[in-house]
C-alpha cells in the first residue's frame, strides 16, 4: 500500500497494472519511432515519443494496452504519440482482445505540434469509438500528477469505464487555462483546493463522471481495471438520449454554476463539507444514486 | 538544430557484454534525462548525447568517462536526450542503465 500510482513514471505503472512480465511492447525505444517536429524545434525528443503501446494480460485475459509519460512534455499528444495509440486500436479491432487499456496522463494536444497534434487526437478519438463500438471494453486509468485534460480528457469519456483516483484530475480545460482566459476571479488555478474539488477524482466519482474511485495505489488501479475486464456500455440512440438526459438533470441543479462543495450538497451528498478531507473509500460510499445512472457502476 | 546540441563519445577496451536487450531508464523532462542502452559487438562503448543545454561538452566528457572508468564495460551503445540534467542525476542514470540490463553498479 506504500507504493504511490501518481509516483511511478509510465512505464513503471504498466508493469504494475498488467500480469507480472506480460507486457510486450510495440515500436519500443530502440525502433525510434520519435517526432520529427521536435527536432526541428531544437527540443529533444523521446524514444518512444511519450507513449508506451503493446499487448499483455490482465488476469489471465489478453488486453491492449497503453501507458501516457506525463513527465514527457506533460504527456502531450504529438503526431507520432497520437498515431502509436490510434495504430493500437485499429489493431484492436483486428485482433479483438479482451479490452484496450489506457493510462492516461496528458494536457492533451501538444502545442509544439499544433496541426499534427490536434489531428492525432481527434483521430485517437473516433479509434476508441470504433472500438468501443465494436464490443471490445475501453478503460482509462487516470491518476498521474498531470492529470488528463484538453483533447486526452475528451478521449476519456468516450471510453466504457474510467476508473479515477482521489487525487486524479480530470476536465477539459487546464485551471491555467481557464485562468488566463477569464481572470483569477473566476478560476484561481493556484488555489490547489478549489482545482481539486473541482477536477479531481472525488468531484468526477460524486457526479458520475467516473466509473470507479480507487485509492492512489497500483494495486487498486489493477484491482479496479480487472473489475471492468468485462465492462461494456452500448451506445444506442436510446442510451445517448438517457445519458444527455441526466446530464441535463445535473445541470439544473447546478444552475448557476456553484462551488463543487455545493453542487455536491444540493445533489443529496452526506457532509459534502468534510469531503475533501474524506480517503476515497469514505467518498464511494457517498455518491448520490441519481449520479451513480450516469455511470456504469463498475465498483 | 538550434538550441539543441548533439554530442559523440567513444571509449574502447571495456569487458564486452554478452548480447543484451535494450533498456530504457529515465524521462525527458526538465533536469532530467533518458538513457537507452544496446548491445553491440565489440568492447567499445560509444555514447551519443543530445542534450537542450548547449556548451557543457567538456562537463559531459567528464562524467561519461568517469561512467567508463567505474563500469569498464564494451559492447555498448548508449544513447541519451537530456533537458538539463545535472552531472549527479547523469551519473545516477547512467548506473540505473547497467543495473537494468542485468550488468553490477559499483
Amino acid at each position: 500500500m506504500n507504493a504511490s500510482f501518481a509516483e511511478l513514471a509510465a512505464r513503471e505503472r504498466l508493469a504494475a497494472v498488467v500480469d507480472a512480465g506480460s507486457f510486450h511492447e510495440w515500436l519500443p525505444p530502440s525502433e525510434r519511432v520519435m517526432s520529427p517536429h521536435l527536432a526541428q524545434l531544437g527540443v529533444p525528443a523521446a524514444f518512444d515519443d511519450g507513449v508506451a503501446i503493446g499487448r499483455a494480460r490482465l488476469a489471465g485475459q489478453a488486453i491492449f494496452v497503453a501507458a501516457q509519460e506525463g513527465e514527457f512534455m506533460g504527456g502531450g499528444v504529438g503526431e507520432v504519440h497520437g498515431a502509436k495509440l490510434v495504430g493500437l486500436l485499429r489493431r484492436a479491432l483486428r485482433d479483438r482482445p479482451a479490452a484496450v487499456v489506457l493510462l492516461a496522463e496528458s494536457g492533451g494536444v501538444r502545442l509544439h505540434e499544433a496541426n499534427a497534434g490536434l489531428i492525432a487526437v481527434s483521430e485517437v478519438m473516433r479509434a476508441l469509438l470504433d472500438v468501443r463500438a465494436a464490443g471490445i471494453p475501453t478503460l482509462i486509468l487516470i491518476g498521474g500528477a498531470n492529470g488528463c485534460f484538453g483533447g486526452m480528457g475528451i478521449v476519456a469519456r468516450c471510453a466504457d469505464t474510467v476508473v479515477m483516483s482521489d487525487i486524479a484530475r480530470h476536465a477539459m480545460s487546464g485551471p491555467e487555462v481557464i485562468e488566463s482566459a477569464h481572470g483569477a476571479g473566476e478560476f484561481d488555478s493556484r488555489d490547489r483546493a478549489l482545482v481539486w474539488r473541482t477536477t479531481g477524482g472525488k468531484h468526477r466519482w460524486l457526479t458520475g463522471d467516473c466509473d470507479a474511485l480507487v485509492e492512489d495505489d497500483p494495486h487498486a488501479f489493477r484491482a479496479a481495471a480487472i473489475a471492468a475486464l468485462a465492462v461494456h456500455r452500448p451506445m444506442t440512440l436510446a442510451d445517448l438520449q438517457q445519458e444527455s438526459a441526466l446530464l441535463q438533470g445535473r445541470a439544473d441543479v447546478d444552475g448557476d454554476n456553484a462551488d463543487a462543495v455545493e453542487l455536491w450538497s444540493r445533489l443529496g451528498v452526506a457532509d459534502a463539507h468534510g469531503v475533501p478531507d474524506l480517503d476515497a473509500d469514505e467518498v464511494r460510499v457517498r455518491r448520490p444514486a441519481a449520479m451513480a445512472l450516469l455511470a456504469n457502476g463498475a465498483a | 538544430m538550434a538550441g539543441m546540441e548533439t554530442l559523440h563519445y567513444a571509449f574502447d577496451g571495456g569487458r564486452a557484454l554478452p548480447p543484451f536487450a535494450p533498456a530504457l531508464v529515465g524521462v525527458v523532462a526538465s533536469g532530467n534525462l533518458e538513457v537507452l542502452v544496446e548491445s553491440s559487438p565489440g568492447t567499445g562503448c560509444r555514447i551519443d548525447v543530445d542534450t537542450s543545454a548547449r556548451g557543457f561538452g567538456p562537463i559531459w566528457e567528464a562524467v561519461l568517462r568517469d561512467f567508463h572508468a567505474r563500469h569498464g564495460l564494451g559492447g555498448l551503445v548508449v544513447s541519451i536526450h537530456d533537458m538539463g540534467a545535472t552531472p549527479a542525476v547523469v551519473s545516477l542514470r547512467l548506473d540505473q542503465a547497467i543495473s537494468a540490463i542485468g550488468g553490477v553498479t559499483p
